[in-house]
This record gives structure tokens, sequence and C-alpha cells, in this order.
């Protein structure tokens, strides 16, 4: 059966140039990036020349560079680090962010912090001046994402970042989804911690990035060796530093064009869909968005039943993030957005990627509509709606 | 596989007979065979799952080995909210009126072959397969009909409450075989569930007492009260009317010259009734919420049946008398022991589940 792998948001397949520069750190150059000896001299170089490249490429300076496991721990580094090292007991996030900061933040709430969850307006944006109003004298931290997981609105994080410099609190943005899709340069946004994770960009799994301005207030939150200057503890993982380096590099020389046309491939897809079937809604901005994201709410449907749906003739699609499909529940991005739970129920997040062609839209435009019709006649919320 | 093949969902408990199940459907090579595991609620007391979905519990995690080791696709679905409001709470409101659930029996019915069967045939699925121990056969004179399985696992006393609706979408591939070649089947494919012990908790408790479920969902229900002597003489104190089911003689704490049983659990006023073995002794019992399997609908006049009142229990002749509305009364020819308010008696001819309904109350008392 053919396989159509619209699911990019979720995770990445790693690209074989990556691959290819991972492969002798795992065998020949195997050393511990700690050690003396010649072979651990290699794989330092390999780190470092790893972290140039990142670095470069956010415009931060190397020693701002902080190689974690991956997007989660660089949002729970973020947050609770600053909030270990600060001067108040305020926290400000968005409640469209990715359970790695909202649950990290709600853990703070029950350690005595206070937590606000700023709103967000139909488009899913949070307003700056709602933030202003927010900040006070005991604020450490603001924690809003650069671009949403499930619908794909892009923050005004420049905005954002500013308003919060003002008042002398730290900024932190969760780039994960961002990076590799849009330009992400620590200067221009004005951020102080930024979160990168690789496989979101076609590099492997469990490496990831924590950007730190230099001077900004934060404890390390794994302790133990000198590594990463003393702010995370732990043997490097050096194929996954480098194989991260190198995805960073080929996804920023790729993406502009890259953008460009899997924007062109997601409106087709986006107007195929509204133009074939009634009642198909469009979650997020309307322009302010990723260029591979989108989100629908197709009326009277359950998202899992098109999701599994679609499964069965192959395509790979999603309900809302990974970490929460396999519930029941609805969204709490769409559901902050203020999308009726009924209608959050019957969303789905196609996320186009490197491999999709037209021919992948053509074939989800043959199969997917009369998927949604028959599920429709076997709704009662359509009976309902018709009678 | 022919390309208008149906499409099967096997109902995967993470145990040897639903992996059976699914491996036969898959030998045959006459459907297109999907496996599905009901995500349902953390046993009482312990860490709620919901919070972390993307940790399956172990048993889903073994029904997804054994798919993916038999090259099937296969989804935990979400079934807590239904299996809250079908099973957890009728089990909740049993032992709140006095009675003792079947909640096996609820669950196939209302979940299994209700919530889920509605589920999978929204991504396509066709029917649902199950490894229970029942079979199903072309009745006589159309429909379906449900045949006890000839081992002595059989599990049609679970399964009595299906319609023919359901019972058209259901499959039960290993009904007709023995346990050991069951097992032979796993071992055959692989499949590392072979020689997984059969678990005899119910799933939704693990191995939380049920009590503590009752606690946390009704605190008030397990207050003590007197344990009463059919007599009328008080003997002593009980511990909560959960704890207590009609034909029970150990842990009542009472000396007694004669061995003692649970007669009667009363929440009216809160007294567990104890008598001697012969006060359990019951002719006639009556019956609720009946369902009928026979493809030819409720029986109009009386009817004979072997009716089992409990799991265990042989069956014993019985005349059956429908009163037309849904309920009815059981006359057995001889006296059965400890037929429990809440236990499902089940009806049969010769093998074939005619019905079965609730034990209800007693009306009038010995």
């Amino acid at each position: 059966m053919r396989t159509v792998y619209m699911d990019h948001s979720a995770t990445t397949p790693v690209r074989p140039e990556v691959v290819e520069a991972m492969l002798p750190y795992f065998t020949e150059q195997f050393g511990n990036a700690s050690s003396v000896h010649h072979l651990g001299q290699r794989a330092r170089a390999a780190v470092d020349e790893a972290r140039d490249i990142v670095a470069a490429h956010l415009n931060a300076r190397p020693e701002e560079i902080v190689f974690t496991s991956g997007g989660t721990e660089s949002d729970n580094h973020a947050i609770r680090g600053v909030a270990a090292a600060g001067r108040g007991r305020h926290v400000i996030t968005s409640a469209v962010e990715h359970h790695a900061v909202l649950n990290t933040c709600k853990a703070l709430e029950k350690e005595g912090f206070e937590v606000t969850v700023l709103p967000v307006d139909e488009n899913g944006l949070v307003d700056p001046q709602e933030l202003r109003g927010a900040l006070r004298p005991g604020t450490v931290l603001v924690s809003i994402m650069m671009a949403n997981n499930e619908v794909g609105t892009i923050q005004p994080i420049r905005e954002l970042a500013e308003v919060t410099a003002e008042s002398g609190a730290v900024f932190h943005t969760d780039a994960v989804q961002a990076a590799g899709k849009m330009p992400v340069d620590v200067e221009e946004l004005g951020v102080d911690l930024l979160s990168l994770s690789a496989h979101k960009f076609y590099g492997p799994k469990g490496v990831g990035v924590l950007y730190i301005r230099a001077g900004t207030r934060i404890r390390p939150m794994q302790v133990g060796g000198h590594h990463e200057h003393g702010r995370r503890a732990g043997t490097e993982n050096v194929p996954g530093i480098v194989g991260m380096a190198r995805a960073l590099e080929l996804a920023c020389a790729e993406m502009d064009e890259e953008a460009q046309r899997l924007k062109r491939l997601r409106e087709h897809l986006q107007k195929g869909l509204t133009g074939r079937l009634e009642d198909v809604q469009l979650n997020g901005h309307p322009e302010q968005r990723l260029p591979h994201l989108l989100n629908l709410t197709f009326a009277y449907v359950e998202g899992e039943s098109m999701l599994l749906s679609l499964d069965a003739v192959g395509v790979c699609v999603s309900t809302g993030s990974a970490c929460t499909s396999g519930t029941l529940e609805p969204s709490h991005v769409l559901t902050a957005m203020g999308v009726r739970p009924e209608l959050a129920h019957g969303s789905l997040r196609f996320s186009l990627g490197r491999m999709n062609t037209e021919d992948d839209v053509e074939y989800v435009l043959e199969k997917f509509p009369p998927i949604v019709r028959r599920l429709r006649e076997m709704s009662p919320t359509t009976r309902e709606a018709s009678a | 596989m022919p390309a208008t093949a149906k499409t099967v969902a096997v109902a995967m408990s993470g145990g040897v007979d639903s992996a059976a199940a699914a491996a036969l459907l898959v030998e045959r090579g006459e459907f297109e065979v999907v496996g599905v595991s009901m995500h349902l609620p953390s046993p009482a007391g312990q860490a709620d799952r919901s919070s972390t979905p993307c940790c399956s519990p172990t048993t889903i995690g073994d029904a997804r080995r054994v798919a993916d080791l038999l090259g099937i696709r296969f989804y935990a679905l979400d079934q807590r909210e239904a299996f809250r409001r079908a099973v957890i709470a009728d089990f909740v409101e049993s032992y709140a009126g006095g009675r003792t659930p079947n909640p096996c029996a609820r669950c196939n019915e209302r979940v299994k072959f209700g919530t889920l069967l509605h589920r999978v045939r929204t991504f396509g699925a066709d029917m649902i397969a199950t490894g229970h121990y029942v079979r199903k056969a072309r009745g006589e004179r159309g429909g379906w009909t449900l045949r006890t399985a000839p081992s002595d696992d059989d599990q049609s006393y679970f399964l009595y409450g299906l319609s023919q609706e359901q019972l058209a979408a259901a499959l039960f591939p290993v009904g007709g075989m023995e346990k050991s070649k069951v097992r032979a089947v796993a071992r055959r494919h692989d499949l590392p569930v072979h020689d997984k012990p059969g678990s005899q908790d119910l799933c939704f408790l693990g191995e939380t007492p049920y009590t503590e479920l009752l606690r946390e969902q009704h605190p008030d229900m397990l207050r003590p009260g007197p344990i009463v002597h059919v007599t009328g003489a008080v003997l002593g104190e009980h511990s909560g009317l959960p704890a207590y089911t009609v034909g029970q003689r150990r842990g009542l704490g009472i000396a007694h010259p004669e061995p003692l049983y649970v007669v009667e659990v009363r929440p009216e006023d809160n007294t567990v009734v104890v008598g001697e073995r012969r006060h359990l002794r019951r002719e006639t019992i009556t019956v609720g919420k009946l369902n009928w399997i026979m493809p030819d609908g409720p029986p109009s006049a009386p009817l004979r049946a072997s009716v089992k009142i409990r799991y265990n229990h042989p069956g014993a002749p019985a005349a059956i008398l429908p009163d037309g509305n849904g309920g009815g009364r059981v006359v057995f020819d001889e006296a059965q022991e400890a037929p429990c308010p809440g236990q499902s008696a089940v009806f049969y001819d010769d093998g074939v589940v005619l019905g079965g309904g609730t034990i209800e109350e007693e009306q009038s008392r010995p």
C-alpha cells in the first residue's frame, strides 16, 4: 500500500546526508568528548564544530548554545532554570503552548509559583498589550511559543520579547515547530532563551538545543560533570549533535525555496478539500502561519475516525499534537481559540514535508472526501443538524 | 485476500485468547484484520493514565506487540468515558442497591459490542472479533444463534445480552477450541503472550480491591451496620454492605452452632441478613432487563430451559414465565441455592443461549 506521510509536525525522517554525517561517530569516532586522548579530542572537535554551525544559524554565539535531549528538556530547563534563579515568584505563559511548557508551569504552580496563562484570539494569537498588563515586578519569566504545533499560528515574538524586556523578566520561546520552516534569529527576535528539537527538521530524535543569551539568570537543571560549560551535565550525544547541526544547515539552506513549495502544496490541499466538502473550517491564522501546516475542522465527524480511515488508505495525519493523540479530549489549543468542543473533535492536522509531492496531495483529495461523506452519513450530529 | 474482503477489528486485551483470535483470522486470509485495544480507566487508587496517554498500560503494550508480530494495523481507542458511564457507574449503583453486579456482561453489550463496535465501523471495519469462548452459528430459521463453547472455559454467561444485530457483527475465532490449542496457536506465531496466565481480576480494578473503588465513588456506601439472623436476632456488625454477597459464608466473624450464610443484603436499613444453608434455597426468582437472542424474538408463552444463575453454576432445569414487560419469573424444578440479586440468569436450550436477564430482589420473603 502507498504511504503518504503528512505528519511532519510530529516528526520527520532523518535525511540521508544527516545519517551519513552521523555514522562515523557511532563507530570509529566513538570517543567521549571529555576524554583527553586523540579520540576524545576528535569528538570534542565535532561537537564544537556543530555548536558553531547551530550558533551561526540562530545568529547566536557558540557559548550560548546548550545541547539537550530535545524540545521537552529544553523547555523544562528554560522554565525551571529561570524560576530557580529568579527573584520573583510569577511566570507568564499562553493557553496554546505545548504541554512541555504548560505542564512545567503547572508543576511550578504546585511549588508555590503564580502562573498567568494568557488567552489567545480566534486565530491563536497572543496580544502584546495583554502581556504588558500581566507583567508585574515579581514576574521572572515569560514563555510563549514561536509557532504553534497544532494550528501553525506564528506569534509576534519580537513585540512580546520587547514588552517583556521593558519589565526586566526573561523571555523564552519554544521554537521547535518554527526552526527550519522560517528564519530563527535570536537577535532579530530579542529572546533570551529558545528551544529547538532536531527531529522536527530531518535530524535525529533525542537531541535538541537550548539557546541561552549571555548573562541570562538561569540555573542548571541536570547536575553532574562540567559538560556544556556546567549548564547541562551528561556525556554529549556526539552523533546526535553532529546530525542536528547538519540537518539545521541543510534546512536553512533550502528554507526559502522549500517553504514556497510547501505553501503551494498546502494551498492546493486546502482549496481542494474546502472545494469538495461542505462545512470545512480553517483553524489558525489565515496568513500568519507556518507554510507546511494545515489544520481543518470537518463539522459532524470525529477526528479520530477520519485519522484511522485515512490510515487505512496509507495517509498519515494527526488530530492534534502527537502527545495528546489517543485521547478523546478536545485540543486545548482549539478550545483556547474558542472553537466549540464538538467542532474541535472534528479537526485534523496535515503537516507537509520534503517528501510530499503534488501527486500526494491529489491522492489525499481523491481518497479523503469520500471518507468524510461516509462518516457524515453515519454521524448522529449530521442527522440532528439536518433535521 | 479478495479485494472486497471485509475488515474485522479484533478487540485485543493483551491476553492470549484475543492474540490467538487475531492470529487465526490472519491465517484464514479472508479478512483485512485490524487490532484494537480499549483504553480504559485506570484502576482506582492508581495513577490516572489519562494525563500520560503516551504511556499505555502494559496490556495495551502486549496487544500492540502481538499486532506488530502479526503484521496488522493496531489502534488503542479511548473508551474511558463510555466504560465509566456504562460499566463502572452500573457497578457502583448495583452495590449501592445491595446487588452483586456482572460487569463483564455489561461491558460486552454496552462497550465492546456497543461503543467500540460503533467506533471501528467509523473507520471501515464491518465486524468485531474477540477471544471469547463462545460460538456463533446460523439459526435454523434465519438470524444467528449464540452457542456455548465445548470447553470448560465457556463464557456465554457474559454474552447473553447481545442483540441479533450485535451478534451478526461478532466473530469468535477461538470459541470452538480448547485453551491448550489456543495457546498452541499463539506459540506457533511466536506471540510473547502464549504463556501469559489468565487474569481473574476485573480489568478496571487490577489488584485494587473493589471496595476501594466504591469508597472512592460512593464513600457513604461502606458504613457499618447490623448483621441480623433470619429470625430477627442481631448477631453482630458488618463493615459495609458491598463486602457481602448472597451465599457468602466466610468473613462474617460470628460464632454460631451452625454455619451461617449471607441470605440477603438490605440497603434500606443497611443490614446483612444471615441464616443457615436451607435459607438460601429458592424455587422461584424474578428476573428483569430480559434479553432474548433467539432470532424469532421474545417468546410469548412460557418455555423450558436450563438456567445458570452464576458463572460457575452448572445450570438447572426450569420454566421461564415472561411477564410480557421485559421481565419474568424463573421456576426451578428443584430449588437452587443462593441466587444473588444483580447477577445474571442465563437461559440455555441444549447449548444454545436463548437469552437471560438480571436477578432481582425478591418481592416476598420465605
